[in-house]
C-alpha cells in the first residue's frame, strides 16, 4: 500500500509540472505576441495536457474508489500541487514565455528519455509517447531563445533578464525529495543526478550560443515539489479550480 | 479471433472501421491513420485497441464514440480501448493515407530532418500541394491542429499545410 502511495504521489508530481505549465501557456491563447506564436503555444499547452490526463488516469486508477482524473486535477488544495516553483512563474512578457519553457523542455527532455525505461510499463509507456512531442517543444523554445538573443538589442536585453530572473528556479528540479528518491530506487523513478549533468551542460551551451550569459545569482531553495509555493499558485488555482468549486462534478 | 488490420475479411467490419475519420482530417480514415493496434471478434462482439496520434488531440474521444456508433449501425456489439504502447508515428499511416492527404492538401510527413531542414532554411523538400512545386518555407512550426505545420509556397505564394513527422 505504501509503495502505491509513493508511486501516485510520483504520478502528481510529474502530471502537475505538465499542467501548471499547460495552463500558464492557456493564458496565453489569444494573447501571443502574433498569431503564428499564439497557435504554437497554445498547441504546446495542449500536448501537456494531454500528458497530464495520461498521469493523472493512471493516478485514480492506483487510488481506485471514485476518484477520476478531474478530482485529482480540481480538487487538490495548494499544498497537495507538486510542480516544481520554475512552472508556476508568471507570463511577464514573450522572453519569459520562452525562456521557461526552454529551461523546463530541456529538462523535461532528459527526464523522459529516463522514464522511458521506467519498471512501471504505464509510466515508460506515457513517457514514449510525449518525449516525440518533447523534443518538438524543446525546438521551438531552443529555436527561440537564440532568435531573442541575437535578435535586436531590446530582444537582447529581455531575454537576459527573464534568464536572471528564471534560471534561480533550475536547482528545485534536481533537488531529489524523498518520493523521488524512493522511486528512484525502485527502479520506477529518475536519477536527477544523472540529468542535472547533462541538463546543464545542455543549457549552458545554447545559452552560449544565444550569447546569453549565465546568471551568477545564487539558486533560491524552492520547494513547489514539496507542496509550498509561491503565492503566484493561488491565483492559478483561483481560475483554474472556479467551474468544479461552483459547480462540482459538471461535465462539459 | 484476433484479426489482422491490414486485411480485414469480415465486409460489414472492414466498412465500419473505413468509414470512421479523423474529424480534423475527414478525408483519412481511421484505419489509414494506423491509431487501430488491435481487432479481436467473438461472434458479434468487436474488442478494438486504439492509440493516441497526439496524448492531447481532442479528436480521439471523437473518435471513439464515432467507432462505436459506426460499429452498432452494423449490427456489432462493441468495447473500445484506449491504449497508449506503441507510440504512434507518422510511419503508420498507409501509402493510400498518404496519398489521400496530398489530393487534401496537406502535404504528407516526410522525415525528421526535412522537418529541421525546413526550420533552419536547410535544403527545401516538401511539396506544395497547390502546384507541386518544393520551392516551400515553413511559415510555422505549429499550425491549426496539434498535427499540422504551416508552410508557404514561394511559388505560387499559396499557404498549405503539412502533416508533422512525428517519430
Amino acid at each position: 500500500m505504501e509503495k502505491n502511495e509513493n508511486l501516485i504521489h510520483y504520478l502528481l508530481m510529474l502530471g502537475d509540472n505538465s499542467m501548471i505549465l499547460g495552463h500558464r501557456l492557456s493564458e496565453l491563447c489569444g494573447h501571443g505576441p502574433n498569431l503564428e506564436t499564439d497557435i504554437a503555444l497554445t498547441n504546446i499547452s495542449l500536448d501537456f495536457f494531454g500528458q497530464v490526463r495520461s498521469y493523472f488516469q493512471y493516478a485514480a486508477q492506483l487510488k481506485g474508489e471514485d476518484f477520476n482524473e478531474d478530482k485529482i486535477a480540481f480538487l487538490r488544495n495548494e499544498r497537495q500541487y507538486y510542480n516544481a516553483t520554475l512552472l508556476e512563474q508568471e507570463n511577464n512578457d514573450f522572453a519569459y514565455v520562452i525562456v521557461r519553457q526552454f529551461l523546463f523542455d530541456a529538462f523535461h527532455k532528459e527526464l523522459l528519455e529516463q522514464l522511458m525505461n521506467s519498471k512501471d510499463t504505464t509510466i515508460a509507456a506515457i513517457a514514449t509517447k510525449s518525449i516525440k512531442e518533447c523534443r518538438y517543444h524543446l525546438r521551438f523554445s531552443s529555436e527561440w531563445l537564440k532568435r531573442l538573443g541575437n535578435g535586436t538589442e531590446e530582444s537582447h536585453q529581455k531575454a537576459q533578464l527573464a534568464l536572471n530572473d528564471l534560471y534561480v528556479y533550475c536547482h528545485e528540479l534536481f533537488a531529489e525529495s524523498e518520493v523521488e528518491r524512493k522511486m528512484k530506487e525502485s527502479g520506477i523513478g529518475a536519477d536527477l543526478d544523472a540529468i542535472k549533468h547533462n541538463y546543464l551542460a545542455i543549457i549552458h551551451q545554447l545559452i552560449a550560443e544565444a550569447q546569453l550569459k549565465i546568471p551568477e545569482t545564487i539558486q533560491r531553495v524552492a520547494k513547489g515539489k514539496l507542496g509550498f509555493h509561491s503565492e503566484k499558485l493561488g491565483y492559478i488555482l483561483t481560475e483554474l479550480q472556479y467551474m468544479q468549486r461552483a459547480y462540482p462534478d459538471m461535465q462539459w | 479471433m484476433v484479426v489482422s488490420t491490414k486485411h480485414i475479411e469480415n465486409q460489414k467490419l472492414k466498412e465500419a472501421l473505413y468509414s470512421v475519420s479523423d474529424p480534423e482530417i475527414p478525408v483519412l480514415s481511421v484505419m489509414d491513420m494506423g491509431i487501430i493496434q488491435k481487432i479481436q471478434t467473438k461472434g458479434n462482439h468487436v474488442y478494438l485497441e486504439i492509440i493516441p496520434t497526439y496524448t492531447g488531440c481532442p479528436a480521439m474521444d471523437t473518435i471513439a464514440m464515432d467507432l462505436k456508433i459506426a460499429l452498432t449501425e452494423q449490427g456489432f456489439e462493441s468495447e473500445i480501448k484506449l491504449v497508449l504502447s506503441p507510440a504512434w508515428t507518422t510511419d503508420m499511416i498507409t501509402d493510400e493515407g498518404r496519398q489521400k492527404l496530398e489530393n487534401y492538401g496537406i502535404a504528407p510527413p516526410m522525415d525528421s530532418t526535412s522537418d529541421k531542414a525546413a526550420l533552419l532554411n536547410g535544403k527545401r523538400l516538401v511539396k506544395c500541394t497547390n502546384c507541386g512545386s518544393t520551392n516551400t518555407v515553413m511559415v510555422s512550426q505549429f499550425g491549426s491542429t496539434p498535427c499540422k505545420a504551416l508552410f508557404k509556397c514561394e511559388d505560387c505564394l499559396e499557404p498549405f499545410d503539412y502533416f508533422k513527422c512525428l517519430k
